[in-house]
C-alpha cells in the first residue's frame, strides 16, 4: 500500500455552464483542464470520465458524506484548451469554480 | 420500394414491369433436374355453402394441425458466432499495464494474455505486487512500452472466461441468526489451492525473465501515480 494516495486524474477547474451572452446550456459545463492549453492538447482527454467530487450534507450509513456526479469529457470548447463536458445530470451552479477530475480511462493508449 | 410517379402511380406499368422482370424469358417451367418437389400434405376440409340462388360452393379450409405446442416456444433469432476480440494494438502479451481504476489501481501488471471475451488476463507477478491471476477490462489499463518477452511463457487452457467468472449463487444464503447478527464486514474470502497452484504455475515461469531486465522488479513493485507538473496527454507511457 503506498504511503501517499496517488492520484490517477488530472485535475480541472468547472468554469460555468456553456453559453452565449444572455442563454445558457446547462446540458453542458466547461472545464478548464490543467496543462491544456491548446486545442490539440485536448484530444486525449476527449472522451474520458469525469468526476465531480464533493461533499453533502448529511453522513450516509457508511459514515461518508462524499458524492460524485460523473461525467464525460464530449469536446473541445474553443482555441485555448478548455473542454466541454457533458453529466449524467447536468451539474448545479454550486459547482463552478470547484475542482473536477479528469479520469485516465477509458483509456485509448 | 418500386419507383413512383406519385403515391399509387407507378413509374413502370404492369406490361413494362413483366417484361422488365424477364419472366417471359424463363421457359422451363417444370422442376429442376435432380430436385424432388416436396409437396405440402394440407388436410383440408370442403363444405358445401349455400348461396342461395347463385347455388353452392364449396369452401376449403385448412383443418388444425393434430399436434401442436402447448406453450408458445418463440424461435430463436439468428446470432452469428462470437468472433475473436478486437483489442488495440498496444496491447501484447508481456506488455507491462498500468490499471487505472479499481482495486489494483495504480499498480503495474504483466498482460499474459487476450481473452476471448475481450478482457486481458494479467498477472502481478504475485509475489512482486500483490496482484493474482485477474481477468481486467482493456479500457481501464495504460499499455506502456515496456515489454517482457513471454513467448516462451506457457499459459494454462484452465485459465480462461469460465475460470475467472463469479458462480451465480455467490452470495451465500444467511441463516436466521446470521440474518439478525447483521453484516459481517470482514469475511476472509478462501482462495482455493487450485488458483494457488496456478499461480505459482505462471509466475515461475516469468519470475526469471522479470530478475534478468534490470529494475524491472522494482518498477513492477512500484505504483504509478501523476504527480505535480505531470499531464498525461505529455507524458509518453
Amino acid at each position: 500500500m503506498p504511503s501517499q494516495p496517488i492520484r490517477l486524474y488530472t485535475k480541472g477547474v468547472v468554469l460555468g455552464y456553456r453559453r452565449s451572452k444572455h442563454l445558457q446550456y446547462p446540458q453542458w459545463t466547461l472545464v478548464r483542464i490543467e496543462g491544456v492549453k491548446e486545442k490539440t492538447d485536448t484530444q486525449f482527454y476527449l472522451g474520458k470520465k469525469v468526476a465531480w467530487v464533493y461533499r453533502a450534507g448529511k453522513k450516509n450509513k457508511d459514515g461518508s458524506n462524499i458524492k460524485v456526479m460523473w461525467g464525460k469529457v464530449a469536446t473541445s470548447h474553443g482555441n485555448s484548451g478548455v473542454v466541454r463536458c457533458r453529466f449524467r445530470h447536468n451539474l448545479p451552479p454550486s459547482a463552478f469554480g470547484a475542482t473536477i477530475r479528469v479520469m485516465m480511462y477509458p483509456s485509448n493508449i | 420500394m418500386p419507383k413512383q410517379l406519385a403515391r399509387g402511380v407507378p413509374l413502370l406499368s404492369r406490361s413494362a414491369r413483366y417484361k422488365k422482370s424477364g419472366k417471359w424469358a424463363v421457359k422451363h417451367r417444370g422442376p429442376v433436374e435432380g430436385q424432388v418437389k416436396k409437396s405440402k400434405a394440407v388436410v383440408t376440409t370442403k363444405t358445401e355453402k349455400k348461396l342461395g340462388k347463385k347455388g353452392t360452393r364449396t369452401v376449403v379450409r385448412p383443418r388444425s394441425p393434430r399436434f401442436y405446442p402447448t406453450e408458445h416456444v418463440p424461435t430463436k433469432l439468428y446470432s452469428r458466432p462470437p468472433r475473436p476480440p478486437k483489442i488495440r494494438p498496444s496491447l501484447v502479451p508481456g506488455v507491462v499495464l498500468i490499471v487505472l481504476a479499481g482495486k489494483l489501481r495504480g499498480k503495474r501488471v504483466v498482460l499474459l494474455k487476450v481473452l476471448p471475451s475481450g478482457l486481458l488476463l494479467i498477472t502481478g507477478p504475485y509475489k512482486i505486487n500483490g496482484v493474482p491471476l485477474r481477468r481486467v477490462n482493456p479500457r481501464y489499463v495504460i499499455a506502456t512500452s515496456t515489454k517482457i518477452d513471454v513467448s516462451a511463457v506457457e499459459v494454462p487452457a484452465q485459465l480462461n472466461d469460465e475460470f475467472f467468472k463469479k458462480p451465480a449463487n455467490s452470495a451465500p444464503k444467511k441463516s436466521q441468526e446470521e440474518f439478525f447478527e447483521g453484516d459481517k464486514k470482514d469475511k476472509k474470502k478462501e482462495i482455493s489451492p487450485e488458483r494457488k497452484e496456478l499461480q505459482k504455475t505462471v509466475d515461475n515461469q516469468i519470475l526469471p525473465i522479470i530478475s534478468n531486465q534490470e529494475y524491472l522488479k522494482e518498477y513492477l513493485n512500484a505504483h504509478f501515480g501523476l504527480n505535480k507538473g505531470e499531464y498525461p496527454h505529455l507524458l509518453k507511457f
